[in-house]
């Protein structure tokens, strides 16, 4: 944690001549077009990825939780975890490019191919890496949330008439707002990892739609830019502990109003 | 009435099955096709990919099967390519050494944690978790600055170093230490336990999940490391697996094909044996104080 305050001074300071400039550094990067867009990016591809993997995986969670052997279709969910991105890079080449697999499908279905590097659907193949990375765990993580709840409560109901559609909506669904929280807070940490795809699919400079902050990190670090890094990274480890704790505090508060009629089962 | 329901419930449970069996299917298209690509000649992989590699007209083709299948391109991957296992024992090197690091100093930190009370506990607990979930871009910076101090940029220490303190592995098996009762381990004190015994006879094989999941993460975590070797690593022959792979490019199919599913096989085999492990460790990992 240490060198981390030394971070926050230099932040402060020139990189050639270490004397102090106080905010200058951080004037300049919010005034960095590099840094402006890629910030944009990053914010835009968690705005989109987020609500998509939430929706998505709680939909086949769902539908895991009434099946009875799930374990190896849960293998398959999880096994993209296990895949390195490096070993899959030369298929999302392939499946990616201008002439790849993907167009030859479209063309074959009578659509017109798409650029998908070249143009903005870089950033769509983006999402479809995060998702495809990330559906796995994202699905184990509510399905531990359904079968917490306990199933007498569930029983009960369906005894009185409620169809599975109301037990989803009325029981179900409010159960689950604590695993919402924490499926938030690491999916969203989790998509800075994205970069290790779009790195090694387009390199330093990708198409500007999927241009994001770890590029801008690591283009940075290459030139040797330290004092903009250092007023991005507090910046950036500013807004992640804003954002971490004020879910922790919505998190919390929704835990005490609701602790009266609490239902969950325990452990 | 009753058979009714009946073949509607079964319908359902049919449709479901097919729905999820697609999914998980095309999910795992992508290594399918590694795999199958990684038998397919040279001759086959050149007719597919021409497209790609030549930017001329026509587009690529991958078929679901080879057309005659050769173990050409594992044979040139294991007698050929010298580089290969210099740079996979790179990987296994980072991701053992990490491992065994952080078993070394995460368990007794996670056994202080969930044992001891002491001032300022719940601070830097709460720290803890913050730095956790920090991503690598945040502390890129003062990892270099502290790393080029010690001289070990340009070395595998450099990985391996802020691997074996990172907080992550701390965190998951404390989880499991603070789940083995209090009274438990009072009783064993009263037997005239020692402190140490207590952590040796008790709270490893009770905490052993929690050490098995940490592991299995942080295989699968070191394994793939991406952004560490990128900023941290000159030298190519220091990188590890993840970095050379892409390197070698289409216009060695036959080898990029064989070398990826090679390096696929040790983090296949670790989610296969710990996949009851990876399943808690992720549970255990969400879980809320």
């Amino acid at each position: 944690m240490v060198p981390f305050l030394d971070v926050i001074r230099r932040s402060f300071l020139t990189a050639v001549t270490g004397s102090f400039t106080g905010i200058e550094n951080y004037k300049m990067i919010f005034h960095n077009q590099a840094f402006l867009l890629a910030a944009k990016n990053t914010v835009s591809f968690a705005a989109v990825c987020l609500p998509l993997l939430i929706i998505i995986s709680l939909f086949i969670a769902v539908l895991l939780s009434r099946m009875k052997q799930v374990q190896f279709l849960k293998s398959a969910y999880l096994f993209p975890m296990a895949v390195p991105a490096a070993t899959v890079v030369l298929i999302w080449k392939m499946l990616f490019h201008k002439q790849g697999i993907l167009n030859a499908l479209l063309i074959k279905f009578g659509g017109t191919p798409i650029d998908f590097m070249g143009s903005n659907m870089a950033f769509w193949v983006l999402v479809i890496s995060y998702i495809w990375k990330n559906l796995g765990y994202t699905v184990i993580l509510w399905l531990a949330g359904i079968l917490s709840i306990s199933e007498s409560i569930l029983e009960a109901a369906r005894v009185d008439g409620a169809s599975e559609r109301v037990c989803f909506w009325k029981i179900i669904l409010p159960n689950l707002k604590p695993t919402l929280y924490t499926i938030t807070v690491l999916s969203f940490l989790n998509s800075f990892k994205v970069f290790r795809e779009a790195y090694l699919v387009a390199g330093s400079y990708p198409h500007e739609s999927m241009y994001l902050l770890q590029h801008l990190f690591n283009n940075w670090f290459l030139n040797l830019e330290l004092d903009k890094m250092a007023a991005a990274a507090v910046f950036l480890a500013i807004v992640l502990t804003g954002f971490i704790l004020l879910l922790q505090f919505l998190w919390d508060e929704r835990e005490r109003d609701e602790k009266p009629e609490k239902i969950r089962k325990k452990g | 009435m009753f058979s009714f329901h009946f073949s509607k419930k079964k319908y359902n449970n049919i449709a479901r099955g097919i729905l999820l069996g697609s999914i998980g299917s095309i999910i795992c298209l992508p290594v399918y096709l590694l795999f199958i690509g990684s038998f397919k000649g040279l001759a086959e992989l050149k007719e597919n990919l021409m497209p790609i590699l030549t930017e001329a007209g026509g587009m690529a083709e991958f078929g679901l099967f080879p057309q005659y299948p050769t173990f050409l391109n594992y044979l040139e991957l294991f007698f050929d390519k010298p580089d290969f296992y210099v740079v996979f024992f790179n990987s296994m090197k980072i991701v053992f050494i990490t491992l065994a690091g952080q078993l070394l100093a995460g368990v007794p930190a996670a056994w202080a944690f969930a044992r001891f009370r002491f001032l300022g506990k719940q601070v830097l607990f709460t720290f803890y978790i913050i730095l956790m979930m920090m991503p690598f871009q945040v502390t890129m910076l003062s990892n270099y600055l502290v790393l080029n101090n010690m001289g070990l940029i340009n070395t595998n220490w450099s990985i391996i170093l802020p691997g074996i303190f990172s907080t992550f592995p701390v965190f998951l098996i404390y989880r499991s230490f603070s789940g083995i009762p209090k009274g438990l381990l009072e009783a064993a004190r009263i037997d005239g336990a020692g402190e140490w015994q207590l952590f040796i006879r008790i709270g490893l094989p009770l905490g052993s999940t929690g050490i098995l999941s940490a592991f299995v993460l942080g295989f699968l975590e070191y394994f793939s490391l991406i952004e560490q070797p990128l900023a941290f690593l000159k030298d190519k022959d220091l990188w590890p697996l993840s970095l050379y792979l892409p390197e070698i490019g289409l216009e060695e199919a036959g080898y990029a094909f064989a070398a990826s599913v090679v390096a696929l096989i040790p983090a296949v085999f670790v989610f296969l044996l710990g996949q009851d492990y990876l399943e808690k460790g992720i549970v255990a990992s969400a879980m809320k104080e």
